[in-house]
């Protein structure tokens, strides 16, 4: 990496000017993006914190594995949908084509609404069946899991529904191609934790 | 509201045009950093005052009616939360972070202004949020600032309703606003340097910081996703960290929940905000000393690599915190390992600091006292780290006095000295006035013999067995009269270092209004925020075009020149002539190569 070998030089000896007329950040690409990366970072740290503990409670005695609802694999199918038509409205927008863009960036945003109301419907079902917080530590981190889950798909959607506000307003798709790229990228990313999170819960 | 562009820099400056936006709602990094530090130092006296309540129980068992065993429990634990989250780490990154990054990158503000100033006001938030435990019912929690699971939520502890449950929203809500400062701070960093300004080229301050924050991002999650399943147990009655337990002789509903997973994700971050504090700390005292001793850095690259290498070695160390808890020898053997060699970087550094002394033209200015006080105590601290970070040595001292003193000396005391210096440097340029001298030397003197009349005596005490967290010692036959009489001591010397730092709170207000005037570089400083072309700088900080770098910010002294500093903007054909007259060849401070 270009950054990394610059860390060997020795600023003491050379004078002038480094680099061309404008400034120069370390990585190619708008601040935002930057931004966005370190911020998925945090977020995977998080989440892997999470299963780290996840792992470690899970050897403890009082542990009992939970039955994993088939309605999930609908939910899956849902946010798995929901990226690839974030996907979608990126490619054109980054093609420079306005047409379908908005539909496709609403309707990923729509699918992802379903995909919390699905998650819901899991909730309320486990409480039926009588699979509560409590005192199984399995069901306790899967309402947590999920949870914490949730609320970062609705940060992404706060996101989204202030640029499909602008695009209702009669903006144009290339005016807002920086939030559909980091909405995509971030729709990937929570697809990610999803399906490992799912694996990790329906295989312990 | 107007919201300019600006042509040689793709950021939109939000202009304030009412009193309001200007300092209260404003995007400003510099009264956004302002606003930190205020906040934070305010904050902070809440914390001395209640350490004071706590020696003088301690100097003066059964004489003063001050604090009970339950709020001398919950003095601890706001005392230490207080200190090392919301004073050290707001004051250092929100405070000095804010102010320094965009002016020493050359930039006209953060990256992302809006996010910056919800950044302070999620900040306050979460203080207030702590403060408010004090008037809840039962009051704030009293669980160690370390808040170990099953004790945080037993009915003997204070606070274990809703005092812990404040504590832990006030946590995670000011995580929220560190997020939000900190992905501001790390990417102004990377990306928003002015034309010629390289990584290397940056002062020490900012390295620091940077590595700080990057370092504060990557471990606060850690605290977060225990202080979300703290709650979870405390309100919902789950068991992630809450083991079967019988309280008052009847069994609660817990069961199974572990207290060490608690442990290690507290630590796993706890060991690297140690050096959240301290990474900026190196940063800013190396710029003091370099500046006030008129000499460039030594070792600029190894103070960066250090930087860079105790941060990735901070995340490797958490267990040595938690060697009484029980472990595997391995275990133990390993973070001792890891212990012991994140000391190189750290000697490092610290060898660093006295080879720039060397044959420096040395002011003695009042930043440069704080400075090489830090160099006192911080290596002071250091060594007794040493100690403590052996396994087999640890174990007797852990749970004494001798830890009070290795963490206040190292990881309170030091970073303090630092905020001081760093204080005492910048106030002019964040005032456009001086501080008094006098005034700021006596605070020096105050505050450095005292601290060592207060901590040098607790390391003899901790030798001796003298147990920590105890509200009185009571009657014990291990323990030499004597030991109270130090207790006595101690006590004195901390009520005279809490009121000595009225000093600086005189000085600092006396100033503002009748300081001298300072000008723009009354140091004669090499880096960006001393090349403003306003002191205190203006919103925009730079006028009408930014500056170019052309060299480090460490030529100080340079053989031949006839000013005995070159600011980094200085470009080459503007640099002063060799004088034949005063070059001197066995006098080349300059070669600083490794």
């Amino acid at each position: 990496m270009k950054s990394l070998k610059h860390l060997a030089d020795k600023p003491w000896e050379k004078k002038g000017i480094i680099g061309g007329l404008k400034p120069e950040g370390v990585f190619d690409t708008a601040a935002e993006k930057v931004a966005l990366g370190f911020f998925l970072v945090v977020a995977t740290v998080l989440f892997s914190l999470f299963t780290v503990s996840y792992f470690i409670r899970m050897e403890l005695p009082d542990w009992r594995p939970l039955a994993e609802p088939a309605q999930l694999w609908l939910n899956t199918g849902l946010l798995v949908s929901s990226s690839v038509l974030f996907q979608l409205a990126r490619n054109k927008v980054k093609r420079g084509e306005a047409r379908n863009v908005f539909t496709l960036y609403l309707a990923g945003g729509v699918l992802a609404f379903l995909f919390i109301g699905g998650q819901l419907m899991v909730w309320g079902g486990l409480q039926e069946a009588g699979v509560y917080l409590t005192p199984n530590p399995a069901a306790s981190f899967y309402y947590l899991l999920t949870g914490v889950h949730a609320v970062h798909l609705l940060g992404g959607l706060w996101v989204w529904s202030k640029t499909s506000i602008r695009l209702l307003s009669g903006c144009e798709p290339k005016d807002v191609r920086l939030s559909i790229e980091l909405c995509t990228l971030y729709w990937h990313f929570l697809l990610v934790v999803w399906l490992v999170m799912f694996a990790i819960l329906s295989n312990t | 509201m107007a919201y300019v562009p600006l042509a040689d820099q793709e950021i939109e400056l939000h202009h304030p045009h009412s009193w309001v936006t200007k300092y209260v709602w404003s995007q400003d990094h510099k009264v956004i950093a302002i606003q930190y530090g205020g906040t934070a130092i305010a904050v902070g006296l809440v914390a001395l005052v209640l350490s004071l309540f706590m020696r003088m129980q301690l100097g003066f068992p059964e004489t003063f009616d001050l604090i009970d065993p339950n709020s001398y429990y919950q003095s601890v634990t706001m005392h230490g939360m207080i200190m090392v989250i919301y004073l050290l780490t707001a004051l250092f990154l929100g405070g000095f972070g804010n102010y320094l990054i965009p002016l020493m990158c050359g930039a006209r503000d953060m990256v992302f202004p809006f996010m910056n100033m919800l950044s302070y006001w999620v900040y306050l938030v979460s203080v207030i949020i702590l403060l408010a435990s004090f008037f809840v019912s039962g009051g704030p929690t009293g669980a160690g600032w370390t808040l170990y699971p099953p004790q945080t939520s037993m009915a003997g502890t204070p606070g274990h309703d809703m005092g812990i449950v404040l504590m832990l929203v006030s946590l995670a809500v000011f995580i929220v606003a560190f997020t939000m400062g900190g992905l501001n701070y790390v990417v102004t960093v990377l990306q928003y340097r002015c034309r010629g300004l390289t990584m290397m080229r940056l002062p020490l301050s900012v390295w620091g910081i940077f590595v700080a924050t990057v370092l504060g991002l990557f471990a606060f999650p850690a605290l977060l996703v225990a202080a979300i399943m703290m709650l979870f147990d405390t309100l919902l009655g789950t068991s992630f960290f809450m083991p079967a337990v019988i309280e008052s002789g009847a069994a609660l509903d817990y069961d199974g929940g572990s207290p060490i997973l608690f442990q290690h994700l507290f630590w796993f971050f706890g060991h690297p905000e140690v050096y959240i504090v301290a990474l900026p700390a190196f940063g800013l005292v190396s710029d003091v000393l370099s500046t006030h001793a008129r000499k460039n850095i030594f070792g600029y690259r190894m103070m960066v690599w250090a930087i860079i290498a105790i941060g990735l070695l901070s995340f490797v160390v958490w267990a040595h915190h938690m060697y009484v808890s029980g472990m595997h020898p391995y275990f133990g053997f390993f973070f001792a390992t890891t212990t012991l060699i994140i000391a190189v970087p750290t000697a490092l550094k610290v060898y660093n600091w006295v080879l720039t002394l060397w044959e420096g033209d040395i002011r003695m200015n009042a930043p440069m006292y704080f400075a090489i006080g830090f160099i006192f105590t911080f290596i002071h601290g250091g060594l007794t780290g040493l100690f403590l970070g052996n396994v087999v040595i640890d174990l007797p001292l852990s749970d004494t006095y001798f830890v009070v003193a290795h963490f206040h000396m190292v990881m309170g005391v030091s970073p303090i000295l630092v905020l001081f210096a760093a204080l005492y440097h910048w106030f002019p340029k964040m005032s456009g006035r001086m501080y008094h001298e006098g005034m700021a030397k006596l605070h020096f003197w105050c505050t450095f013999l005292g601290t060592y009349a207060i901590y040098l005596p607790m390391h003899y005490l901790g030798i001796h067995g003298v147990p920590r967290r105890y509200y009185a010692l009571g009657t014990t036959e291990f323990m030499a009269p004597a030991t109270q009489d130090a207790n006595t001591a101690i006590t004195i010397a901390a009520l005279f270092v809490g009121a000595s730092q009225l000093l600086f709170f005189i000085n600092v207000f006396w100033s503002l209004r009748s300081g001298e005037k300072s000008g723009a570089n009354p140091w004669g400083a090499n880096s960006l925020e001393w090349q403003t072309p306003d002191t205190p700088p203006i919103h925009g900080n730079w006028g009408d075009e930014l500056p170019t770098v052309y060299r480090w910010a460490y030529d100080y002294s340079v053989p031949g020149a006839h000013e005995d500093f070159i600011p980094q903007n200085t470009p080459e054909s503007e640099e002063p002539t060799v004088d034949a007259e005063h070059f001197d060849p066995d006098h080349d401070v300059s070669k600083a190569d490794l």
